[in-house]
């Protein structure tokens, strides 16, 4: 398992190869979140970010069988089109791995403490929480 | 009793500070409590805080209701809903 809260870019495949090496594995998910539009800033709580989405981590590995996991999110200045979050599950099959992967994510957008400022052309403004992402974490209950 | 507080995003920006060790009266014992106590102060804090804002919370880097008891020595978080990934 790796989390990595960290300002640097990752790349897909390093770190989908990384969780791959057992060959009890037969899928690894990826979903990879990119800054869509407009240049941001995140925000983070070092320290509880880490502990919040080891949580999520531990309830996926509870509800599926999750072999290995990464789970990467960087913080600090990001322009479009730059990639913002890795969530990789790796499992024996395809149908724990896409639905670990998902539900980390979707835990992710409510429960980690992370923070979005847009640079917009009336200057910069704080992201609003969005309904939509309380609905699909709720999902899950 | 001596807590740690922190403040994130827009309501580290509007108190214009991030962290404070305060002292808490007697009777404040919850996060709802040590809200309204920092409510208190006026100004940036009666805005920032104010109860009609939607704020989470945290005790000790967990996710806290507001009901959620705190102790001396914790460290109590408050920011607005987050919007990561």
């Amino acid at each position: 398992m790796k989390i990595s809260i960290q300002k640097e870019d990752f790349d897909l495949g390093t770190e989908t190869r990384a969780i791959s090496g057992n060959p009890k594995i037969g899928a690894v998910a990826t979903f990879t979140g990119l800054v869509r539009d407009v240049a941001m800033t995140l925000e983070h709580y070092p320290g509880m970010t880490e502990r919040a989405i080891g949580k999520i981590v531990d309830e996926a590995k509870s509800r599926w069988q999750v072999m290995d996991c990464t789970v990467i999110h960087r913080y600090g200045a990001l322009e479009p089109n730059e990639q913002i979050v890795l969530v990789a599950v790796a499992s024996a099959h395809r149908g724990d791995a896409f639905a670990a992967c998902e539900f980390i994510m979707d835990y992710l957008k409510t429960q980690a403490p992370f923070w979005k400022k847009e640079q917009g052309t009336e200057g910069p403004r704080w992201v609003e929480a969005k309904a939509s992402d309380d609905k699909a974490a709720e999902r899950w209950k | 009793m001596k807590v740690k507080v922190l403040y994130f995003a827009s309501v580290r920006e509007k108190l214009g500070r991030d962290a404070e060790e305060i002292e808490l009266p007697a009777g404040v014992a919850t996060v709802a409590g040590l809200r309204s106590h920092l409510s208190a102060r006026g100004g940036a804090w009666a805005d920032a805080l104010a109860e009609s804002r939607l704020l989470r919370a945290a005790v000790n880097q967990d996710m806290s209701k507001p009901a959620a008891a705190i102790k001396a020595g914790d460290e109590v978080a408050f920011f607005p809903p987050v919007t990561g990934g």
